[in-house]
């Protein structure tokens, strides 16, 4: 499972981001992360549990918030939000096109504040 | 007591990974080597086809392939009897591998001079989809067995491919699979996704898809250096 090299990831991070604010203690973290990729909540806060027990991080709790997968059709630019199991059978509300999307976001990936002290 | 401030971030969390990945693909431009990540569920046949694929190609181009199992060396073991230079990276336990890894199996395969180089990453359709490997091409390969409604579950590695390996195309008449529904499914997610379908167990097909690989090797060495 990919949750632990992403949780040393993001560990490491925020401690670098709190070094820069000269902050004691990490209280949250807030990741974006897009409908489209894969991310368990719980086995995340597990893993970074583990890993920050002896840094400043330890007991932060991380809180991650989903953007929806929107695509736009390139035929007539209709732009719509949709789920996971709708991608491999869109057809274009507005046009009636059924191939030729852009994922507009649905990826996203980043961690985007934390709550320090 | 300190009050709580509000840090903003906005790092992207793969943002190392990222990093290494695009000195990766400078160095293939300079080396001139395609390098193709070939992604697919356990058992729908990486392997089989990269043994195609070398026996119908070693003579022409000079191929190198880096072998991605959690801990096994029976694939490397295959590709090593044809003679052509592959390398075993054990990924100890994780289930993709990311571009440092694989900056590792470019170092040990220590050859610019190759024309191709293949990824066969860990068998799994979720996780190396999330993960950058510094390839220039990612493939994927989508056995009859699996059933064509896998672009349904799994949209994001159908997404990143740029072309989608049918294989086993020899167990069609034993199954229901729907090769235009596929179709379908895929071109609504990748509209410019290139399709094969092949058998590697009787060679049907393999002839299309080695074109496409000459033809892509030619594209790229003509923007590369």
């Amino acid at each position: 499972m990919h949750e632990l090299p992403v949780t040393e990831r993001i560990l490491s991070i925020v401690l670098k981001h709190a070094e820069r604010n000269q902050v004691a203690q990490i209280m949250s973290i807030t990741l974006t992360v897009g409908e489209l990729s894969e991310l368990e909540n719980e086995w995340i806060q597990h893993y970074f549990d583990y890993l920050s027990k002896d840094t400043i991080a330890a007991g932060a709790k991380l809180k991650i918030e989903r953007t929806p997968i929107v695509i736009r059709c390139n035929a007539c630019g209709r732009s719509e939000s949709i789920s996971k199991e709708q991608l491999g059978e869109m057809i274009c509300p507005q046009c009636g096109a059924s191939a030729d999307f852009t994922l507009v976001s649905g990826r996203e990936y980043y961690i985007k504040e934390m709550e320090a002290q | 007591m300190d009050e709580i401030k509000l840090i903003e971030i906005k790092e992207e969390i793969q943002s190392d990974n990222a990093l290494v990945a695009q000195e990766l693909r400078d160095r293939l431009q300079r080396d001139q080597t395609l390098m193709i990540n070939l992604m697919s569920s356990p058992g729908s046949g990486k392997t089989s086809l990269l043994l195609r694929t070398i026996d119908a190609l070693k003579d022409e181009i000079s191929i190198g392939v880096i072998e991605a199992d959690i801990d096994s060396v029976v694939d490397c073991e295959k590709i090593a009897e044809t003679g052509i230079p592959s390398l075993q990276l054990r990924t100890g336990g994780f289930c993709h591998l990311d571009a440092t890894m694989v900056k590792k199996g470019l170092d040990g395969l220590d050859n610019p001079a190759l024309d191709l180089v293949f990824i066969e990453n860990v068998g799994n359709l979720v996780c190396p989809a999330e993960f950058d490997t510094g390839a220039i091409k990612d493939a994927m390969i989508l056995s009859v067995p699996e059933g064509d409604d896998k672009p349904l579950k799994y949209p994001l590695m159908f997404t990143k491919a740029s072309v989608l390996i049918v294989n086993k195309i020899d167990y069609m008449k034993l199954s229901d699979f729907d090769t235009t529904r596929l179709r379908s499914h895929v071109n609504r997610l990748n509209p410019n996704i290139a399709l094969f379908e092949v058998s590697c167990k009787t060679g049907e097909g393999i002839d299309q898809w080695v074109d496409w690989l000459k033809k892509t090797i030619s594209e790229f060495k003509g923007t590369a250096g």
